[in-house]
């Protein structure tokens, strides 16, 4: 008992010393090929909102695999809610992902659940009592927009209410970070807008947004902290950036 | 673990089993195409066992002793065996492992067994005295006909032991349609695992295809190994018992509809050959094919979900 507060602790200097989100010199080298991530060092403060941006192979994907410990660095460390994820035990994994939200471009919902389902499901992961299941889930639909939704199959649903149930679902655990790869990706420009709307909320109330996209004009919009990639490197890193297109 | 996921994972594990009906289904006649063929084939040798076992218990060597009326000078006094001897000679016969049972014979046995065979119930005409006095013998039956010669060595090694009849033909043909039919048993086991493996492993496939997605979002959103693993196992367990039920209520028709067949149709057939009955065919059929069933289930859907694991 003693020695898990003692790492609790721990982890909770290094996130106040080197923030929620930590990369040192991280390479990411697959087995074909020229380096995905070529010494990549950046560091994400607790509660902050950063965009990602970077044309295609710029390491934008591979980074996010990595922040979610689905690969692991070729050398350099990465540190996530203040966990040296090289370190990290295949079955200490899920309970790791447990407070990290993410959404997907291609939503990645249970197509053969209802919405109700697809959001429970993540509760039910962390064995939450089913009457407080009842309860926090129609809260959090309502949340996103679909409080008249939830017995519907996912795939009656459009693409933005579909991408409000990912994030029903990323939400429903209360996550530190929520991580959103290309969360627009497939989305009309009033959905787009609908959905950085929420994340921006979400933001506000106390959790650290991640936004990998390529869709210049919210990016721009937005006025937020922008770390633009470029072959595997960061080659800008600015609150209140802008993504410029270099092509 | 709570019960309330224990229960989620089991009602999970039946409603898999509709949300993807086809790959049921297809793992269902998958599995019952393989154990439907094991099951004949188990039926007919099981048979074929039976018949060959009831021949060779059939199977007796004889055991003559040396005695005073025997005019072969090659015996001496001392290996004429006393009633004693006889005795204690049948029972290191009894105790050997490929003995079933000894019977003995007494002289006035073996003339009535003789005379009856051959001359009738009048037999004792014109024999005042028993032409077999002193031949006493003792029957041994065996319970492994291939071990004959071994039996038959050491009888002929006891100093009172002047004889010992035995078919060395019969028992070289039961021993060796006993060794064809094991090989014939493990040529068909090989070929139907191969068959059984080949089917099985292309069903999975289409399975790792249809859940491959399904399996990432539970990992991607935190799911541990065993929350992930329960309802497809359990699953593959229910589709292995139901894959195993269907053949084995195929087998049990047509196995009884063959036997009444025989029966009534070849009489002659059935007064020689016993056929086993369906009760003695299930009795290890069934518990066989189901055990079969629910380990192909199993190690199908460990298999098809580890490889998804290692999001």
């Amino acid at each position: 008992m003693a020695n898990r507060e003692l790492q609790r602790r721990k982890r909770e200097q290094l996130i106040e010393e080197k923030g929620i989100i930590f990369l040192d010199n991280v390479r990411k080298v697959y087995s074909t090929g020229s380096p995905a991530l070529n010494g990549i060092t950046l560091s994400i403060g607790r509660g902050e909102f950063v965009f990602i941006v970077g044309d295609s192979g710029s390491g934008k994907s591979t980074l996010i695999k990595l922040l979610l410990r689905e690969l692991t660095a070729t050398s350099g460390s990465v540190y996530v809610m203040g966990n040296d994820l090289a370190k990290l035990k295949h079955r200490q994994v899920p309970k790791f992902r447990r407070n990290l939200g993410v959404v997907f471009q291609d939503f990645r919902l249970l197509n053969d659940r209802n919405v109700y389902e697809n959001v429970a499901f993540a509760q039910r992961i962390v064995e939450t009592p089913p009457n407080e299941i009842r309860r926090n889930v129609p809260a959090i639909l309502a949340t996103v927009g679909l409080a008249g939704k939830y017995k519907a199959k996912t795939r009656q649903l459009s693409g933005g209410e579909q991408q409000r149930v990912a994030l029903a679902r990323a939400l429903i655990n209360k996550p530190s970070i929520l991580l959103a790869d290309e969360p627009t990706g497939n989305l009309d420009p009033k959905n787009s807008w609908e959905i950085m709307k929420l994340l921006e909320e979400i933001n506000e109330s106390g959790t650290t947004v991640v936004v990998v996209t390529h869709n210049r004009e919210i990016v721009n919009a937005m006025h937020k902290r922008v770390v633009t990639m470029k072959k595997g490197v960061i080659v800008s890193d600015e609150e209140g950036g802008e993504y410029i297109d270099e092509d | 673990m709570k019960i309330s996921t224990l229960l989620y994972t089991i009602k999970q594990g039946f409603a898999n089993i509709f949300r993807n009906k086809w790959y049921s289904l297809a793992s269902v006649a998958t599995i019952s195409a393989c154990l439907f063929l094991f099951g004949l084939f188990y039926a007919i040798v099981a048979n074929f066992q039976s018949i060959v076992m009831k021949a060779e218990e059939g199977v007796s060597v004889t055991v003559f002793f040396h005695n005073e009326y025997d005019k072969c000078e090659t015996h001496t006094e001392n290996q004429i065996p006393t009633d004693t001897r006889i005795e204690e000679i049948g029972q290191m016969i009894s105790a050997r492992v490929e003995v079933s049972d000894v019977i003995y014979i007494s002289d006035d046995e073996a003339w009535a067994n003789f005379a009856s065979d051959y001359y009738g119930e009048n037999y004792a005409e014109g024999f005042p005295e028993n032409p077999l006095a002193g031949e006493y013998s003792y029957e041994v039956y065996l319970s492994d006909v291939s071990m004959q010669d071994a039996l038959v060595n050491w009888l002929l090694s006891i100093p009172e032991v002047r004889k010992v009849n035995f078919s060395e033909v019969t028992a070289d043909t039961l021993s060796g349609v006993n060794l064809l039919i094991a090989y014939v048993s493990l040529g068909i086991i090989v070929i139907l695992l191969a068959v059984s493996i080949f089917l099985i492993s292309n069903t999975v496939a289409i399975g790792i295809s249809v859940r491959s997605a399904e399996i990432n979002i539970m990992k991607y959103i935190g799911a541990t190994d065993f929350f992930v693993r329960a309802p497809f196992v359990l699953e593959g367990i229910l589709i292995g018992l139901l894959g195993a039920a269907i053949p084995l209520g195929l087998i049990y028709s047509l196995y009884n509809y063959a036997l009444n067949y025989i029966v009534e149709r070849f009489e002659i057939l059935s007064n020689f050959l016993n056929f086993l009955t369906v009760d003695q065919v299930f009795g290890v059929l069934a518990p066989v094919s189901l055990a079969m069933g629910m380990g192909i289930g199993f190690l199908g859907s460990i298999s098809t979900v580890r490889k998804h694991l290692h999001v």
